[in-house]
């Protein structure tokens, strides 16, 4: 499987994501500066990661999703290639307009570090086609701005739809209706808050986001 | 000319950061605060050639998140 992360000014999380994309597919991930204007043909998935691209500056994810390689992002995902965005990824992935909703500042104000179980809440996409629905994992999650919200007719029809595709168990950032992770129409577009790429081999301590990165390679 | 944005969250959208905000009020002893609300002002100099419309769609495409803001745009000749 032949894998790309995008990075920005700010990210932080790019490394720990090509290691992780290494670990399970063998391969060396591409590495696509942000200034890119297109996203090298070939390409099985697209790792969006964390960090505080372009300094966070407006909010969360703002400036980078209109940065050129967000548009030839777009473009790749429009031509079926999957997309992962985690933590400020999704952010970008929101503020691009490949996901609906955004991502405010955590409700309880203080940024969040800490490992979270979330459920699987749905099998659909391939991403979590590898685990069993209602299964829990834990993952962890390091964020400020995670609080996911929409309007209640985009929550219910992302319920309808089975795009919600993890849940935190509990309390973590005032998330409507404890939404971690949603899926485009198609599936093919994930979005979460919790780190996978930090939950891949034994020396993370957790192991639960592995099989994320697995259900990718068919 | 200049231009004032006002960005400011949608009713209903949780505001921490103001509610923070109104807490810190109270410590302080300021009593008679009921809410606070906590949202940008952006400031645009500008030529004359550009738009209400493009103004508009500045803070569409930009400047405000419509899903949980919303914008006022005051356009002032100073």
């Amino acid at each position: 499987m032949k894998t790309g992360v995008v990075i920005f000014p700010g990210s932080n999380c790019d490394r720990d994501m090509i290691v992780a994309l290494r670990n399970v597919t063998g391969q060396e991930p591409l590495r696509i500066w942000h200034r890119e204007t297109e996203v090298p043909e070939g390409l099985d998935l697209v790792a969006v990661p964390g960090g505080f691209s372009y300094g966070d500056y407006l909010r969360s994810g703002a400036m980078a999703a209109q940065s050129p390689v967000m548009r030839a992002v777009k473009d790749a995902a429009e031509r079926g290639v999957a997309v992962l965005g985690v933590c400020n990824g999704f952010q970008i992935l929101t503020e691009a307009g490949l996901l609906p909703g955004a991502l405010m500042r955590n409700a309880g104000i203080r940024f969040v570090s800490r490992d979270v179980p979330v459920k699987v809440a749905s099998t659909a996409s391939p991403f979590t086609a590898r685990y069993a629905e209602g299964e829990e994992v834990v993952i962890p999650v390091a964020h400020h701005d995670g609080n996911y919200q929409a309007d209640a007719e985009t929550l219910d029809r992302l319920e309808g739809e089975g795009r919600v595709a993890f849940r935190y168990s509990g309390e973590c950032n005032g998330a409507a209706r404890d939404i971690a992770g949603i899926v485009s129409e198609n599936g093919r577009v994930l979005g979460m808050m919790p780190h996978p790429e930090r939950a891949v081999e034994p020396a993370h301590g957790l192991e639960g986001g592995r099989r994320l990165f697995e259900g990718l390679l068919g | 000319m200049k231009t004032r944005v006002y960005v400011t969250l949608k009713n209903g959208v949780l505001d921490p950061q103001g509610k923070a905000i109104h807490h810190a009020l109270e410590g302080l002893g300021f009593a008679g605060v009921n809410d606070v609300r906590q949202g940008k002002l952006i400031e645009l100099d500008h030529d004359e050639s550009v738009s209400d419309e493009d103004l508009e769609a500045m803070c569409r495409k930009l400047l405000a998140n419509t899903v949980i803001e919303n914008f006022r745009i005051e356009r002032s000749a100073a």
